[in-house]
């Protein structure tokens, strides 16, 4: 088989901290040493892109020595927790930023998707936006004019077309946005988690629409998700980064497993306990947490959430003696251990376990009325009265981004030192 | 080893060529720029009862208060042209650059958001910027020609003159000399934003260094030679003495606004070029 991509020895520096104080006498610096034909005095200290290590230069690698090959008509899952170098490898491939050190060798032309919509005006109408995303994304014209029928048909808002985008609700925006990138017709496709957009069915019918691609048209597709539901789905082969370096690449299956069992791992929305948790009390004597998994409304796991979305926790647990005296509770606090919800299930009338062995809870949060920001969440379980049977600190972490509460135009960052949580209320003159 | 050359089709390194503008690119995006151009256009007067009417608002206004500050209040020279003629003229060639050079010097800070998603030769987006002034400036223009009819029917001292010819020229160096500008200031935005406030500044400064309230013989000597190494001041001069038959063509000036705006054009798509591939990372 021929090869599609191919990376040597490549590497991207970036620079940590304020741009502004500094810079220009660095500039001219660089520049001197530079000039004498030496090495560049800021990229000497080679650190290794580690987030939660303090470093000793301000210059950090986020890629570091990233060699491989991908075949044509491969489809290549690039998997990692967040920081691991995934989204700059993509920005390299697609050309939005160059490579401090080392080469891509490209056959056939490649056309990413970083992003739906990117470009998207919303003052113009929908088929006036089709015609610009298209040339955005790197197709001609006549091109576009030939798919505009089949794109229209697979976003499903015909009836919009001429109407300004502003109109439409955020998913025919998506629709409309991810149909014009489904009908690319390059080698190469580049996509970024654009699939975590849309409800479920459409989000099927993306994968349905990558899978044709990849599989039918033998067009080479590399995928970042942290869904590795639709990764495992997708891809035949898969590429794990860590900390900016190749981990491990390989059939799909065994990287995703080595991803998952990999201590510390920002599942995203998932955690499996293993014992080895920092703050884990109680016996476990009546029963033993097992794994906690956050899911949006659509169902997704995630730990990203939506202010104004529904937030479902499910946790799954092991009982050794069944009860009905039960109390399961379930801490929401910011990072400072600032407490904003408890959900105690007794006070809600959820007090029973009443088979042996495992056994899956569900809370549902209906409306997530945190401030934008990250979160942490503690749990634990016990005999109504007793100590803490199992108990588990800062057992998964979430982040809130800012979205609609309500029709009004909300601001949150002014007063999130203060509080973090959002209350509606009337207001009137009276 | 095997030593068989392999032939790959793009390849994406560190650094590149400083005098590679990606030229072949550019050219498989022309479609986008044309878009670009009807997306700026109709976005303007969408929503709008007037519509591109509004292009004519801004000169009409700018040119009653010259007329009244400048030519009433103040008594300056306008070599026997009707004022507002006059001041009409200056006024829709310098917005034209003006326009030009502002709009392209917030290019890299403006897009950030698609160029942080997207690859396509960043070059487009001046350039489209550029165009699109072109039809608002050519709006603005017939404004102009409708009031220069007007006076040559009335009879007013305006005589028109083969340099008239020279339009396109004056249109097409005063783009680049925009451009050329423009590139320069928003490559250089991306790390000294600093920059960015003394643009919207200094273009109002420089137009009082440009002889578009005044003709250039009522500078007094000595200032007319530092008004003269304004590279604009050859180009209006000239628009001015075809259309209006005020002033003289000075030979000198022109050609050496000419060679300016050719020589900034190319520094600026050099250190564009330069900037373009990584600026994601600073700005």
């Amino acid at each position: 088989m021929a090869i599609a991509i191919k990376t040597e020895n490549l590497s991207k520096a970036y620079q940590l901290g304020e741009f502004t104080t500094g810079t220009l006498s660095q500039d001219i610096e660089r520049m001197w040493f530079r000039l004498r034909g030496k090495e560049d005095p800021f990229l000497k200290i080679g650190e290794t892109n580690d987030r939660s290590v303090k470093g000793t230069s301000n210059m950090v690698w986020s890629l570091k020595d990233i060699d491989f090959e991908i075949e044509q008509g491969e489809a290549v899952g690039i998997i990692g927790r967040n920081g691991a170098g995934k989204s700059t490898l993509l920005k390299i491939l697609s050309r939005v930023t160059s490579p401090t050190t080392g080469s891509i060798k490209v056959k056939g032309r490649i056309a990413s998707l970083l992003e739906v919509g990117t470009g998207f005006h919303p003052e113009l109408t929908g088929r006036e936006n089709i015609f610009l995303n298209g040339a955005i994304l790197g197709m001609r014209k006549a091109e576009i004019k030939r798919k505009f029928d089949e794109i229209v048909d697979f976003s499903g808002v015909e009836r919009y077309v001429d109407t300004p985008v502003k109109r439409y609700s955020s998913g025919m925006y998506v629709r409309l946005a991810f149909a014009v990138a489904a009908y690319l017709e390059t080698e190469i496709l580049i996509v970024d988690e654009v699939l975590a957009v849309g409800d479920a069915e459409f989000q099927k019918k993306c994968l349905g629409k990558m899978s044709d691609v990849s599989k039918g048209e033998g067009r080479t597709i590399l995928f970042v998700s942290h869904n590795m539901a639709a990764v495992s789905a997708l891809c035949t082969r898969s590429i794990l980064l860590k900390h900016g370096t190749i981990e491990e690449t390989g059939k799909v299956e065994d990287v995703i497993k080595k991803y998952l069992s990999s201590k510390k791992v920002d599942t995203g929305g998932m955690k499996i306990f293993d014992g080895t948790e920092p703050e884990r009390f109680g016996e476990r004597r009546c029963a033993i947490w097992e794994s906690i998994v956050l899911t949006n409304q659509d169902g997704l796991v995630t730990d990203n959430f939506l202010m104004g979305e529904k937030l479902k926790i499910e946790l799954n647990l092991e009982v050794f003696k069944p009860s009905d005296d039960f109390e399961i509770g379930v801490a929401i606090g910011n990072l400072q251990e600032v407490y904003t919800h408890y959900l105690v299930s007794p006070w809600e009338g959820f007090t029973s376990l009443s088979h042996k062995g495992k056994t899956a809870v569900e809370v549902e949060l209906p409306v997530v009325n945190l401030f934008p920001g990250s979160y942490l969440i503690n749990i634990w379980i016990c005999v109504q009265g007793a100590y803490y049977d199992d108990a588990i600190h800062n057992a998964i972490n979430f982040k809130v981004v800012e979205g609609k509460v309500n029709q009004h135009d909300t601001y949150f960052e002014r007063f999130s030192k203060n509080t973090q949580v959002f209350t509606p209320s009337h207001w009137k003159i009276k | 080893m095997n030593k068989i050359q392999e032939h790959w089709d793009m390849e994406i390194r560190p650094g590149s060529n400083l005098f590679d503008l990606h030229l072949k690119d550019l050219w498989h995006y022309r479609d986008l720029l044309l878009l670009l151009v009807r997306r700026d256009f109709v976005s303007f007067y969408k929503q709008t009862i007037f519509g591109p009417l509004w292009f004519f608002i801004q000169p009409i206004f700018t040119t009653i208060i010259f007329t009244f500050v400048f030519s009433k209040m103040a008594g300056i020279s306008t070599e026997g042209i009707p004022p507002p003629l006059f001041y009409l003229t200056g006024t829709v060639a310098w917005n034209y650059f003006a326009d030009c050079l502002t709009k392209t010097s917030t290019v890299f800070k403006d897009n950030a958001t698609i160029f942080g998603k997207v690859y396509f030769p960043r070059l487009i987006m001046p350039l489209s910027i550029v165009i699109s002034n072109l039809v608002k400036f050519g709006v603005q223009f017939l404004l102009f020609i409708i009031l220069l009819i007007w006076y040559l029917v009335k009879g007013e001292p305006v005589h028109s003159n083969m340099y008239i010819l020279l339009f396109p020229f004056i249109v097409f160096f005063m783009a680049l000399l925009g451009l050329g500008l423009g590139l320069i200031v928003t490559a250089l935005t991306t790390k000294y934003r600093d920059l960015a406030f003394l643009v919207t500044f200094g273009v109002q400064l420089m137009m009082y260094a440009t002889p578009v309230i005044y003709p250039l013989s009522a500078a007094p000597a000595k200032y007319a030679r530092v008004i003269a190494l304004n590279p604009l001041s050859g180009l209006i001069e000239t628009f001015r003495y075809g259309f209006l038959g005020s002033g003289r063509f000075y030979a000198g000036y022109f050609w050496y606004s000419v060679i300016v705006s050719v020589l900034i054009f190319f520094i600026g798509l050099i250190v564009f070029n330069k900037v373009e591939k990584n600026f994601v990372d600073t700005v």
